[in-house]
């Protein structure tokens, strides 16, 4: 299911003027996420960045419906919509669950591998700007070893939770890895999910030009680069069955994957590494890489 | 108006199987639950009646009470009719999803087994865990039999889902006293129920892709407090809905509860024993003994936490000549919690006001401690005492080791 920008609807349900900050990937995901799948679409959000970006009341960026809940419970609270859904008949609104890595990967990982484990019928995205944003870049469990964060003022020291694999563990039809450097990808996964019966999990890399300390018009080139070095990989696993995908295809020789430090170079949150700490980096990401070979070879 | 005659079959039901009954009848369309002592019975119940088909609902095995809430909160947002029921410490991690539940204006019912706290563990009845919801913007109904918890589960929806209220109510069953206690519990028909209880209306909203908005997102001083007074508002108008649904439940059943309070034999009386859910019964059992005495005593059995009956307490209890207000928990330093209600409902009264902290964590409360107390509080209007005191009853220091 290739998709081209030409075929992606020209109708905005995510409104442009929103008060997210400049060059935000989170508001860049959601536009991208309506294109995707247009207006039969139930949004659960919780506190997080795009609490703020929809719009304070009685003003909305979301020309869809918007549930706003606490902070630990979206992927119940969507489990909840489906249900409602299913019994009121109808079948054709997709259910999404709209997350930051911290609503995920931290306080919200209960509710979500609850809501896997049982297969509900929720399309679950988390946009991962890899910290505590909405609440001024404090380290979460999406955080990488090394980066600043106003609670890891010498860089944190442990490396980021692997909450696709978490998720993949949960043997759910579907779970696949996406950047907003990739548009069109991120869109084919998440048409393809919205097909499938049961849980489905996204997630998306959110470059952060505040957070990340980077200048707004670079979220795209670094969104790409986290691909291009492999930091961040991009696949599918779908009914167990794991691929890589776009760009990521070709990353499994090494030599085709450009230095970490060309991601980092650009990030002012990584300004604190030291050499040695880009060497772990590095490390971790072939390591991380040669894991994946052992998948791919199945 | 005509009373029908009582429609149904009688059955002996728990507590526990009459809320169950009571969400089966109302056609609850989404259960999200999890297991908790005393609750459990209420939620196996229902996955029997959902498994045999005898009831068509969703039901959500939740992985914890806050998902159960938050799974409420998803389903009757797009206008599913949503229950639940949990207990004590379920409560207590729910707490965050209740108020959300009432700030979002959702008619959500949930069965309460009221159990105390720990530590130390414990699993038996007593007010605490309920009482500590009455802020959150739910209605709190406690029930004095199982009767009146099969009968207030399919109140508590028709009250939630009145226009005039959109507010959640919480249905309460005293641990094991009712949940675990079997009586004979008329079930009505269906036929009946249905009459009473249509189809939940999509009015005023639900979340719907054909005509979108933004439910609960930022709002700055400029409109929360005015969101705020609406809730009040409500829950002010909730008490006149209360009152018409329990006249309206009699007329189809023949039963009725009195709406906010049930007033039993204060006409006349100058002591009046304030008791809310199963121990009522007991209090009841007490003024009959102390009238064959020459006692003038009448229970006022608080039905209704919130809204809270101010004009009743007023109407009633001012005209006493003691209260005597037997709670089950404990506000530290300030006695029962309903006590602080009552004293302050009561402000510029003159009836002495007399709390006792009692039944904590299971300890019984008898027909002879109602008798004693209220012996006690007549001893104190002879004394000539005035105003407000409370004290714990029936402490037994001697078993401790």
């Amino acid at each position: 299911m290739v998709v081209t920008i030409k075929e992606l609807p020209r109708e905005e349900l995510w409104l442009p003027g929103n008060p997210s900050c400049p060059g935000c990937p989170a508001s860049l995901g959601l536009k991208l996420l309506t294109k995707a799948l247009g207006k039969k679409i139930i949004v659960v959000i919780p506190a997080c960045c795009s609490t703020i970006i929809q719009g304070p009341f009685p003003k909305t960026s979301a020309k869809f419906p918007l549930l706003n809940i606490a902070f630990e419970c979206t992927a119940a609270t969507a489990a909840g919509v489906a249900a409602g859904l299913e019994m009121k008949g109808k079948k054709d609104i997709a259910v999404i669950g709209w997350a930051g890595d911290g609503g995920t990967v931290d306080i919200g990982i209960q509710a979500i591998s609850g809501a896997a484990e049982r297969g509900d019928n929720v399309l679950y995205i988390c946009y991962d700007n890899e910290a505590y944003m909405n609440t001024g870049i404090q380290r979460s469990g999406a955080t990488p070893y090394g980066a600043w964060t106003t609670t890891t003022w010498t860089g944190k020291r442990e490396h980021k939770k692997d909450m696709p694999g978490i998720m993949a563990a949960h043997k759910i039809p579907y779970v696949a890895t996406a950047s907003v450097g990739y548009p069109l990808d991120f869109v084919e996964k998440v048409r393809k999910a919205a097909q499938i019966k049961g849980f489905k999990y996204i997630h998306l890399l959110a470059p952060c030009p505040p957070g990340w300390r980077f200048p707004p018009e670079k979220t795209v080139e670094i969104g790409r680069l986290a691909v291009q070095t492999g930091m961040w990989p991009l696949y599918e696993v779908e009914n167990g069955v794991f691929r890589l995908t776009g760009p990521s295809k070709a990353l499994l020789d090494k030599s085709k994957r450009k230095p970490v430090e060309e991601y980092v170079k650009l990030q002012g949150r990584f300004r604190g590494l030291k050499p040695e700490d880009l060497k772990k980096l590095q490390e971790y990401v072939d390591q991380m890489w040669e894991e994946i070979a052992k998948r791919v070879k199945g | 108006m005509a009373v029908a005659k009582a429609k149904g079959k009688v059955e002996v039901l728990t507590g526990n199987y009459a809320a169950a009954w009571g969400a089966k009848l109302a056609r609850v369309e989404v259960v999200a639950a999890y297991p908790i002592t005393p609750q459990t019975t209420i939620i196996e119940k229902l996955a029997e009646f959902v498994e045999k088909g005898e009831l068509k609902a969703k039901y959500i095995r939740v992985e914890s009470e806050h998902s159960a809430m938050a799974a409420c909160i998803g389903a009757s947002a797009v206008g599913a009719r949503a229950f639940t029921a949990t207990s004590s410490h379920g409560l207590l991690l729910m707490h965050e999803m209740c108020w959300w539940a009432a700030g979002a204006r959702l008619p959500i019912v949930m069965t309460i087994v009221a159990r105390a706290i720990a530590p130390p563990w414990t699993i038996w009845n007593e007010h605490s865990d309920i009482l500590d919801e009455r802020d959150t913007g739910w209605l709190i109904m406690l029930a004095e039999d199982n009767q009146e918890v099969l009968d207030g589960v399919i109140q508590a929806f028709k009250i939630a889902e009145d226009e005039r209220v959109l507010l959640p109510v919480m249905v309460n069953e005293d641990a094991f006293i009712l949940s675990h206690t079997a009586m004979p519990v008329e079930i009505p028909d269906q036929e009946v129920v249905d009459e009473f209880l249509p189809p939940r209306s999509d009015k005023p909203y639900i979340l719907d892709p054909d005509n979108p908005f933004t439910h609960g997102n930022l709002t700055y001083p400029d409109y929360y407090m005015e969101f705020r007074y609406l809730m009040e508002r409500s829950m002010e108008a909730a008490k006149q809905v209360i009152a018409e649904v329990d006249e309206e439940y009699y007329r189809l059943t023949g039963r009725r509860y009195g709406g906010l309070v049930e007033k039993y034999r204060c006409e006349d009386a100058d002591v009046a024993i304030v008791a809310a859910g199963s121990s009522a019964g007991d209090a009841k059992e007490a003024a009959d003994r102390l009238r064959e005495e020459g006692y003038k005593v009448g229970v006022f059995r608080i039905r209704f936490v919130r809204p809270w009956p101010h004009e009743e307490v007023r109407e009633v209890l001012g005209r006493m000549k003691a209260v005597a207000v037997v709670d089950r928990s404990i506000s530290f330093t300030k006695g029962g919690i309903l006590f602080t209600d009552v004293t302050s409902s009561l402000y510029g009264s003159t009836p002495l006001v007399h709390g006792f902290v009692t039944g904590l964590g299971g300890r019984d409360i008898t027909v002879n401690h109602f008798v004693d107390i209220v012996k006690k509080v007549y001893s104190e209007i002879e004394a000539g005492e005035k105003g407000a005191k409370w004290e714990f009853y029936n402490v037994k220091w001697e078993v401790l080791p």
